[in-house]
């Protein structure tokens, strides 16, 4: 375990200078990044300046589950990002040589990329996080605080998830499925909303299918004492147990890869 | 011209092979679509005093900007095209006996009739079955009726002139990501792809609706539903044919600018 990490580590050092290389076209993406993300924030201020609240919640408690569940996606994009990429190693036949190595396979599919790009978008969210910590009107204490590092772990692992069963996919159509976008892009671009937000039928889906309300409709209640308990604390946990069935797809997929590219 | 409309044939059925691509595109379109309205459906229930256009207005914009994503969407641009002015291969297309700027145009006209034609029609389909207020409504009258495909045009044409005056610009710059980002993700915000103008502060929406972008996809789109209508609605389609004019005299100008002192990049 040490080992790997330390692996993993000299992995990711790697990257970096090699992004470093290219210093300009690193600091256009970050900015691009930003960018993207920004619009969305945007957008989503000028809807607060018509309106004041939406389902009860307001622009800093919204803008609060905005920060974070974009931290939550960023941090998975970042460390997760070569399962994205994934069709193109199954594609061009690399996924064989990562098969004969003495190492696990989905410890060197994560370490062959790391994209420190997605800090622009970090950057954003962390300066929401700040206004939205500030201005909510949260009462913070000790449990509160736990909650939303359990919110970050747990949806950072879930989307995690999420691009594990977009990787494990490629096993079966040697492409990536764009559908897949829906679950990932979607989610960074609807998920600045508590889920609760879109309705019943949405809030079910996201609590029973993904858990993206899990790790932020729910634990943000919790914030807010609306709603009260201790085992609210720990709901954002159960998102990791998303990546149970991810696995089990990846592991079927992996059974089934025949080798594919030259 | 006959040679720009075989041009056009040849690049629109071209753009008709890539069938699996427009199905993961319907699919994203439906959700997409569906969630955008359970969101204003969210802001609606909460204050509809606020609630600037009438819901099924909201509904029908969602739905066609969906549908026609390929018409209007900024970032739509072939980065074919900024690759081969990097590298060098734009040479071929200069060397056709055709212009570069109608050529240009007429290609990024076909990318995106051609993708939309591959995917608006199951959109459109599934949305009009939708129980009302979820789906979409007939047009406001016969007066939106028929100026609605009017500024389609006008603003599919506005847009291509924008990506075409980008493409200009690139010949001037080596690498031109950094400015495409830019340009594309405000032209994403000005021309009510994130949201609709009309929810935008007063103020603010008044300089937003003189401006280009406002001349794409948000005329046409509160046309159908009766959000411009009267005199409102023909000044507005009267400023979509003022800024194609204007882009496609400045495109023009950029590229044969361009076109004189152009170094090639590559070998």
């Amino acid at each position: 375990m040490k080992q790997s990490l330390a692996l993993y580590l000299r992995y990711v050092s790697i990257h970096i200078k090699s992004m470093m290389e290219y210093k300009l076209s690193f600091f256009m993406t970050a900015a691009g990044q930003f960018l993207v993300s920004f619009n969305v924030f945007l957008g989503m201020f000028f809807l607060f300046q018509r309106f004041s609240t939406v389902a009860g919640f307001t622009y800093s408690q919204v803008l609060l589950c905005f920060s974070i569940f974009l931290m939550e996606f960023s941090l998975a994009e970042c460390v997760a990002r070569g399962f994205d990429t994934f069709s193109v190693i199954v594609r061009k036949g690399e996924f064989d040589r990562i098969m004969v190595r003495p190492r696990g396979l989905i410890f060197q599919v994560l370490a062959s990329r790391f994209e420190l790009t997605r800090l622009g978008r970090m950057l954003q969210a962390l300066v929401m996080f700040w206004y939205g910590v500030t201005r909510s009107g949260i009462h913070w204490n000790g449990l509160k605080v736990i909650t939303v590092v359990f919110m970050l772990t747990g949806g950072t692992l879930m989307f995690c998830g999420l691009f594990l069963v977009g990787a494990a996919l490629c096993f079966f159509t040697l492409e990536g499925l764009e559908v897949m976008n829906i679950f990932t892009d979607g989610a960074r671009e609807f998920g600045k909303y508590p889920a609760g937000v879109y309705g019943k039928r949405i809030l079910q889906f996201c609590t029973f299918i993904v858990p993206y309300g899990l790790v932020q409709h729910y634990p943000l209640l919790y914030l807010l004492d609306q709603k009260r308990g201790i085992v609210w604390v720990f709901v954002p946990l159960l998102a990791c147990f998303f990546l149970l069935p991810c696995y089990g797809l990846w592991r079927l997929g992996v059974r089934r890869y025949q080798s594919a590219g030259s | 011209m006959k040679k720009y409309l075989s041009f056009f044939r040849l690049r629109f059925i071209m753009g008709l092979q890539y069938r699996a691509a427009a199905w993961a595109g319907v699919a994203t379109q439906f959700v997409w679509g569906g969630l955008l309205i359970a969101m204003f459906r969210g802001f609606y229930v909460t204050e509809p005093e606020n609630f600037p256009m009438t819901f099924q207005a909201t509904v029908n914009y969602i739905w066609f900007q969906q549908a026609f994503l390929a018409l209007f969407a900024a970032w739509m641009l072939e980065s074919e095209i900024f690759e081969s002015i990097r590298d060098g291969n734009i040479v071929y297309e200069l060397c056709r006996p055709m212009r570069i700027y109608p050529l240009l145009f007429v290609r990024a006209m076909a990318m995106r009739i051609s993708r939309a034609g591959l995917r608006c029609f199951p959109v459109l389909l599934f949305a009009a079955c939708l129980p009302k207020p979820y789906g979409l409504s007939a047009p406001d009258g016969p007066a939106a009726f028929l100026l609605f495909p009017v500024s389609m045009v006008l603003g599919l044409l506005v847009t291509v002139a924008f990506g075409t005056l980008i493409y200009g610009v690139t010949f001037f710059t080596v690498s031109p990501d950094g400015l495409r980002l830019l340009v594309t993700s405000s032209m994403d915000f000005f021309n009510g792809a994130v949201i609709p103008l009309p929810f935008f502060p007063e103020r603010i929406r008044e300089v937003m609706e003189i401006l280009p972008f406002a001349a794409m996809q948000n005329v046409p789109l509160r046309i159908y539903s009766g959000d411009l209508a009267g005199a409102e609605a023909l000044r507005a389609v009267g400023l979509q044919c003022f800024w194609l004019l204007l882009l496609m005299v400045l495109g023009q100008t950029v590229m044969s600018g361009a076109e004189k002192k152009l170094t090639i990049q590559g070998g």
